[in-house]
């Protein structure tokens, strides 16, 4: 069978991302108020063949912790789908 | 012998004919290797050079970290010898976790290209024997992801083993902020536990002869070939 799998990878709290602070600002000069917590990361999706969604969401754990993110700056979420 | 130094050419280096000529100015002898050898060809110090390697997809030096030559690179490391990343190779060291922590984005999001003024900290290493400790140098760097970041514990571990090969420092009468990229601590370059395997932002090669400006990127070098025709550790 074929999962889709989502995966959403985000810096880790605490780590400076310029990108999302300067995105925070941008928003604030349209005139959004009150936005704050900004943080961009990346989302991968990925099409798997395996035998069940939990073989799926497994391959893609260590697709993750292998190549798709940095545990040092990085964290990740997956998603698997039908 | 004359040593001999494999520079690694992987899909988007862009620095790796300068760092080959200031091998070969310093006494080596410098081979380009294809990052798809298998073999090293008894190099006896290898430098991943500069350049934008996979198109920086990803993370940088996420993909190249996983290139044929890189188990070569790590058996070499591991086994004592030279191993030295200058810029995108210091992001595909620490992405291949021969050395700790990671390098991303800029802090203010904008590619930087300027001479900066770093302090050398450790001149027991592989490349850094020509300098005396705590010499302050101007050389430029050129990046869009050079801000180096690792945790507290690591951070403070680096400091206490001495780890810190390079940091960026005030330059005087400059009003650029002396940290060009937001690094944690400041830290610019550095080495595993045995100082063989070294990593640092700045690019020696590019200002390693008189023509073009000033030489003192050629320390590195001639440090690096001293080390190996001598084999007298650092």
């Amino acid at each position: 069978m074929t999962f889709s799998v989502h995966v959403r990878i985000i810096p880790r709290p605490g780590l400076l991302d310029p990108q999302g602070q300067a995105v925070e600002h941008a928003l604030g000069a349209l005139g959004f108020e009150g936005v704050t917590g900004v943080r961009i990361g990346k989302a991968i999706e990925l099409a798997i063949e395996a035998a069940s969604a939990a073989e799926a969401e497994g391959m893609a754990r260590q697709m993750c912790e292998r190549l798709l993110a940095n545990p040092v700056t990085e964290d990740f979420v997956l998603t698997v789908g039908a | 012998m004359t040593p001999s130094v494999a520079v690694i050419r992987f899909p988007g280096s862009n620095c790796e004919t300068e760092t080959v000529a200031a091998v070969r100015r310093a006494g080596g002898q410098a081979t380009l290797v294809d990052y798809r050898a298998i073999s090293l060809d008894n190099a006896d110090a290898v430098i991943l050079p500069g350049g934008f390697s996979y198109g920086d997809y990803l993370r940088s030096g996420a993909i190249a970290r996983f290139a044929p030559v890189m188990t070569a690179v790590q058996a070499l490391a591991e086994a004592g010898g030279a191993v030295i990343g200058i810029c995108n190779g210091f992001q595909i060291l620490c992405e291949a976790r021969l050395l700790p922590g990671a390098l991303l984005h800029n802090s203010q999001q904008r590619f930087v290209a300027r001479p900066v003024d770093v302090r050398i900290e450790r001149t027991n290493t592989v490349c850094t024997a020509e300098f005396t400790r705590d010499e302050v140098i101007r050389i430029p760097v050129a990046h869009g992801e050079g801000r180096y970041v690792a945790d507290e514990a690591t951070l403070d571990l680096l400091e206490a083993e001495g780890r810190v090969v390079m940091r960026y420092v005030p330059v005087p009468d400059s009003d650029m902020p002396h940290n060009p990229n937001g690094s944690h601590r400041d830290i610019a370059g550095i080495c595993n536990a045995g100082g063989n395997v070294v990593g640092f932002m700045p690019h020696p090669e590019r200002l390693a002869e008189h023509s073009v400006g000033g030489d003192v990127g050629h320390r590195f070098f001639s440090s690096l070939i001293h080390r190996l025709s001598t084999g007298v550790p650092a």
